[in-house]
């Protein structure tokens, strides 16, 4: 590791004083500071046939899970804007590193999304093969896998790759000491990797307001040395060409990036939580009309990108989507009670092969 | 055969695997131009370069993270946690991450790293310099813990540690950093992890012990034999996995048992130990398992260290008790009197 002399600047790090916003609420163009182009028309019409195939898969996921099929399902309904621009901003050989409410961001991806769904179906832990993805298990302790994104960055610069990884965290996460840890690593060893902080405003239960008194989660970075940035994370185009910024930045050599984007869990945080008791209807109706797929939709429309064939065409491609993830999932999964003694270890140790035995004559005990 | 110091051992066999496979790495608090705090990594930095040897910011989770981060692209890192204690914010990595990554991933990613650990006392250390964590770590599953008591094992453990595709805790017993014995760098020798030593033959009793506890247990083998009791001293070198064979072995031999550990007694690796000797050596058992350990106290303040410690009076007293003369072991049965 090469130690640098010289400092950034902090006028070099701060974050525009209001969040990076290309298009209204209400869909119309708003003139956006310098420095952020926008995207291409195709990556625009790409990313809006992503986002009503994510809002369908979502959907679907929730109802899987009122059926029993999913023991739990994180929902990131209202999130699209994040959880497909995070994913269309990298490359494919560059490394993801989620949560557990990224299951819209790696089906976007073109992971399978029974894979996607593996962990929260209880199937097994990680569904997916993390190397051929360059995907990392969605992460459930919070703000570990941050840490991880930099140690796999560090990884790619001495393997003199050009690849970038972003990390994926919520509001909450941004309160537990790995994520500090994380951004200070990150800014010291200089490494390629972009936070991307999706503020949906509620960890669990508890609001923004109790989580953290910065004037914006995207001041965490200006501390510890990284460019830092805020977006609207309902519109897409902001955040597509933030976040597009921000990887090329870390590719070219520029450092860590830290993207906070002001989103809103439109959903409880699971199935098991009940959001009516700490937040009110009222508030929840008002992000409504913030609807980041809607806010697209009216944007493209607007420019004449968007007719409605191609809205039908997109929606008849989600539900087609969400057709195949029902009878997918549907079908019960083949599970192998010894798998659970295969992965401990890269050879099993002889204890584990002893309760391996116990194990199959117990279930042979039980056919008798 | 070279004579050298456990530190000395462990030094060589860091430079040894930084030049033999590229893929290595280390990094760690004040491990570069310092070379450690106990002058582990002395030299490394000089020899291998900043890129090979690296100090990090102050913060431990984020040095097993970063490995781990590493490890995943295809790095194998040796990271230094500076004391026992001061492993603790890396928790949480260790046991959510570092243990269950492959388990996770069903195979798909392993964790070649290895934690370098100095643990336990009997060094004078003040508060969170002396803890013997090593039952935290033995408990979870997915992690190999290791702990050599002579700088051969030193050397051989670390090495088979770093080429190793799990991940290793490598509990460094920092008193020992200073004894010297013979030390094979050469040849490469067949005994690797889940493999005990038998460091003394006897008949009469075995001793079980690791780590910092291993040159109590030859003193009191040595203290035994002048009063005609030949015990059996067993090195487990490794932790886990453990070596069920060769204990058993020498157990269902002598018939009587002393399990020895620094670390406070209850809920112990020595309680473990205690337990798989008596599910597999019942019948040939000719007195109670008993257990030699530290209090169940805080690490003491220097100055009262002696009176936490195992030492050799303390294993001999055990010995004692092994109903050598058929009189019952009343030991406990006092205690419930008073």
């Amino acid at each position: 590791m090469s130690v640098r002399t010289s400092r950034q600047t902090v006028d070099g790090l701060l974050p525009s004083p209001v969040p990076v916003r290309f298009v209204a609420e209400d869909g119309t163009a708003v003139q956006p500071p310098a420095g952020y182009p926008v995207p291409a028309d195709e990556r625009l019409l790409e990313a809006y046939r992503r986002m009503v195939l994510g809002r369908r898969f979502d959907r679907q996921a929730t109802a899987l899970t009122k059926q029993g099929r999913l023991a739990v399902y994180p929902s990131s309904r209202g999130q699209e804007a994040c959880q497909i621009a995070g994913v269309l901003a990298l490359r494919e050989d560059d490394w993801v590193f989620p949560t557990y409410r990224e299951s819209v961001a790696l089906v976007s991806r073109g992971i399978d999304p029974v894979e996607v769904l593996t962990l929260l179906r209880g199937g097994w832990h990680c569904g997916y093969d993390p190397v051929a993805t360059r995907v990392a298990p969605q992460c459930t302790p919070l703000a570990t896998q941050t840490i991880h994104a930099v140690g796999m960055a560090e990884a790619l610069r001495r393997k003199g790759q050009d690849g970038v990884v972003m990390a994926f965290i919520g509001d909450g996460g941004t309160s537990e000491g790995d994520f500090h840890e994380a951004l200070n690593y990150a800014a010291v060893l200089h490494a390629p990797v972009v936070f991307f902080v999706q503020n949906n405003k509620y960890a669990i239960s508890v609001p923004l307001a109790k989580q953290s008194a910065a004037p914006a989660l995207a001041y965490k970075g200006i501390g510890y040395g990284i460019r830092s940035e805020q977006v609207d994370g309902n519109d897409l185009v902001a955040v597509l060409s933030v976040l597009t910024a921000a990887v090329e930045h870390a590719r070219t050599g520029g450092g860590p990036f830290l993207v906070e984007a002001h989103t809103y869990r439109m959903d409880a945080h699971t199935n098991a939580d009940d959001a009516t008791r700490y937040r009110e209807t009222g508030e929840v109706e008002r992000w409504e009309s913030a609807d980041p797929l809607a806010r697209l939709e009216t944007y493209l429309r607007e420019r004449g990108l968007l007719d409605p064939e191609a809205v039908a065409s997109a929606h008849q491609a989600a539900e087609e989507f969400a057709a195949r993830v029902r009878d997918e999932m549907n079908a019960d999964p083949e599970m192998d009670p010894f798998e659970l003694f295969d992965h401990v270890f890269a050879e099993p140790t002889p204890q584990l092969r002893e309760q391996r035995a116990l194990l199959a004559s117990e279930l042979t005990a039980q056919e008798d | 055969m070279a004579a050298m110091t456990m530190a000395q051992a462990l030094n060589a066999a860091l430079r040894d695997a930084l030049r033999e496979d590229e893929r290595a790495l280390v990094f760690g608090e004040d491990v570069g131009p310092l070379g450690g705090v106990f002058r582990i990594t002395d030299g490394l930095t000089k020899e291998f370069g900043e890129d090979r040897c690296f100090d990090t910011p102050l913060a431990e989770a984020g040095i097993v993270g970063l490995a781990v981060g590493m490890a995943m692209g295809g790095f194998r890192p040796v990271v230094e946690m500076q004391f026992d204690a001061f492993a603790y914010p890396a928790f949480e990595q260790i046991a959510s991450h570092v243990a269950k990554l492959r388990n996770r991933t069903r195979g798909r990613l392993s964790l070649p790293m290895v934690i370098r650990i100095p643990y336990a006392g009997g060094i004078g250390g003040v508060e969170h310099h002396c803890d013997s964590s090593e039952a935290y770590y033995a408990h979870t599953p997915g992690l190999k813990v290791v702990t050599p008591a002579t700088p051969d094992d030193a050397y051989w453990l670390l090495r088979d540690a770093i080429a190793d595709p799990d991940p290793v805790i490598f509990m460094e017993p920092k008193r020992l950093y200073w004894s010297k014995g013979e030390t094979t760098l050469g040849d490469r020798r067949a005994a690797g992890f889940g493999q005990a030593a038998v460091l003394r033959e006897g008949r009469d009793a075995t001793l079980i012990a690791y780590g910092p506890s291993i040159p109590v247990a030859l003193q009191a083998a040595e203290a035994a034999a002048q009063d005609g009791i030949a015990l059996e001293v067993v090195d487990l070198r490794t932790i886990v996995p453990f070596d069920d064979a060769t204990v058993v072995s020498s157990v269902r031999k002598t018939g009587r048992c002393v399990v020895i550990q620094e670390a406070q007694g209850f809920a112990g690796v020595g309680a473990e130990i205690a337990a798989r000797v008596q599910e597999r050596c019942f019948h040939s058992l000719a007195a109670p398992v008993l257990r030699v350990s530290g209090f169940d106290i805080p690490y003491p303040p220097p100055m009262l260290e002696h009176s936490h410690l195992p030492d050799v009076d303390r294993v001999l007293d055990a010995v004692d008790r092994l109903q050598f003369g058929d009189e019952p072991d009343v030991f406990h049965l006092a205690g419930e009197a008073s």
